[in-house]
């Protein structure tokens, strides 16, 4: 008997799992946008020393990792789990960060979505009794992203409007079964929405779909509508999907447009940064969750607020065959008191 | 979301898609495109001057010109340049010099054979297999056509 489960795609929390800690860390340009002042460590330089973006992501999610621990005041010996994933092949961001850390270890591939597919899934180990303290983390860099989803970084290109930038950044957060909130209350997995976007360069148009779905799955399984939270943060679906979200929503009878962004738009000045349709990347909600919003609930500006990380689950190589983009979001509802 | 279906959703998300601003884009590679080929025939015409044979000379502002393309790419100049002039800098041969440097520089990390050799054709690969394809098939019609006359 599945006594969390409510409805469809929702689980209940009887023990929610307390939000103990976070810590980010984002690149230089990240470091310009408006939320500066709330991530806890800002790169001059996005290499950090390293031999290879690639080198410096697993870097960034390795301190990104240490942080969140130190803050917690915890140490390496009581963390059960570690969940982690990023965008590149083989997860190696995550691979390369956990193989520094004696933690048992769980990858997870959810593009874009993984901060909240992680958060999720570290939700339920604990409030299944599996774990005390879980850090769930997620990474993505700018030229590690490029080099392997589009362009060498010195060709000389022009980029579509609709195209978003990788946030260079990781977050990490630690769960705990006991502790004084805010708390995750309710997860929301999302199921794949394929609507047959083939365009890489929209990936809000692509996960777009998926969002809308798994929010109005969300409203139907746990009874709440959008006036039951202060704020709705979508991951990174852009100027353009957040428009769609926003449309599709109203015509299912939910007006969300004074109580819903998303982070892709909020973390940089797309006008003056020149990021087009705004952030993406698992780290833009990673950096935008552990940073901004946690903090303001921490300061009790936000009562109650749902996070949904979308990903798009493409890769290049299935793109060039002529398959659709296959979009998720998951969803999962902060509480600064218990429910 | 059930009641879209999904030729009219991807109609609807295709509008939402901010259009390219195409008169801008065309006078910006027009220009751009412009002074790359003023700075070859300023290079071509100081050369002709130098006493150069016409062979010389063609060759001569080609390789200044890739050169010229490959360092820009190098000091990070030319991928600010390409933002701007769009075709007008991709296709002057100082664009496909950048094409071929520009992976070349990025993929060093993995190394000069298996990184900077074989990466360096990912952008520039299609143009030489396709380029070079379609001058053999133009020549076999010359030939056809001619009867090798």
């Amino acid at each position: 008997m599945a006594v969390k489960k409510l409805g469809s795609q929702t689980v209940k929390f009887q023990n929610p799992p307390s939000i103990r800690s976070t810590y980010t860390i984002v690149g230089p340009k990240e470091g310009e946008g408006p939320l500066k002042q709330y991530f806890d460590l800002i790169l001059e330089e996005d290499k950090w020393g390293q031999e290879s973006y690639e080198k410096s992501e697993a870097k960034i999610q390795e301190e990104a990792i240490k942080g969140a621990i130190s803050n917690g005041k915890l140490t390496n010996k009581d963390i059960d789990y570690i969940l982690s994933g990023d965008l590149l092949n083989q997860i190696i961001s995550s691979t390369y960060t956990a193989r520094q850390f004696s933690i048992p270890y769980y990858g997870l591939y959810g593009a874009c979505s993984t901060m909240t597919e992680s958060l999720s899934l570290g939700a339920m180990l604990i409030d299944g009794g599996f774990a005390e303290h879980i850090v769930c983390a997620t990474s993505s860099h700018f030229s590690s992203a490029e080099r392997q989803f589009r362009f060498p970084l010195e060709y000389g290109s022009q980029r579509n409007f609709a195209a978003q930038w990788t946030v260079t950044g990781a977050g990490a957060t630690i769960l705990s079964s006991q502790g004084s909130g805010p708390y995750i209350t309710y997860a929301t997995t999302g199921k794949i929405v394929d609507m047959g976007i083939k365009d890489p360069s929209n990936m809000g148009g692509a996960m777009a779909p998926a969002a809308v779905d798994t929010l109005l799955t969300h409203f139907k399984d746990t009874g709440y509508s959008p006036s039951d939270y202060d704020y709705i943060f979508s991951g990174d679906l852009g100027k353009v999907g957040k428009a769609i979200v926003i449309d599709l929503m109203l015509n299912e009878g939910y007006d969300l447009s004074n109580k819903y962004t998303d982070c892709g738009v909020e973390i940089f000045d797309n006008d003056n940064q020149d990021t087009h349709a705004g952030g993406s990347g698992c780290g833009c909600a990673a950096a935008v969750f552990n940073g901004y919003i946690y903090k303001e609930i921490k300061k009790g500006n936000f009562g109650r607020i749902l996070l949904m990380a979308t990903g798009a689950l493409h890769s290049t190589i299935i793109n060039q065959q002529g398959e659709s983009i296959p979009g998720i979001a998951h969803a999962v509802t902060i509480d600064l008191n218990k429910g | 979301m059930e009641n879209m279906n999904k030729k009219d959703y991807q109609k609807y998300a295709e509008k939402n898609v901010p259009k390219p601003t195409y008169m801008k884009n065309i006078v910006l590679a027009f220009l751009v495109g412009g002074a790359i080929c003023v700075v070859g025939q300023i290079i071509n015409n100081w050369m002709s001057n130098s006493g150069f044979s016409e062979k010389a000379v063609s060759s001569g502002t080609s390789i200044i010109l890739v050169f010229i393309g490959a360092l820009l790419t190098g000091l990070g100049i030319y991928d600010k340049i390409g933002k701007i002039g769009g075709a007008g800098a991709a296709i002057p041969i100082t664009g496909f010099s950048n094409a071929m440097v520009s992976p070349a520089m990025e993929f060093k990390t993995e190394g000069f054979i298996f990184g900077v050799a074989s990466k360096m054709f990912i952008i520039a690969g299609p143009v030489l297999v396709y380029g070079v394809g379609s001058s053999i098939v133009v020549g076999i019609l010359h030939l056809l056509l001619t009867k090798g006359r």
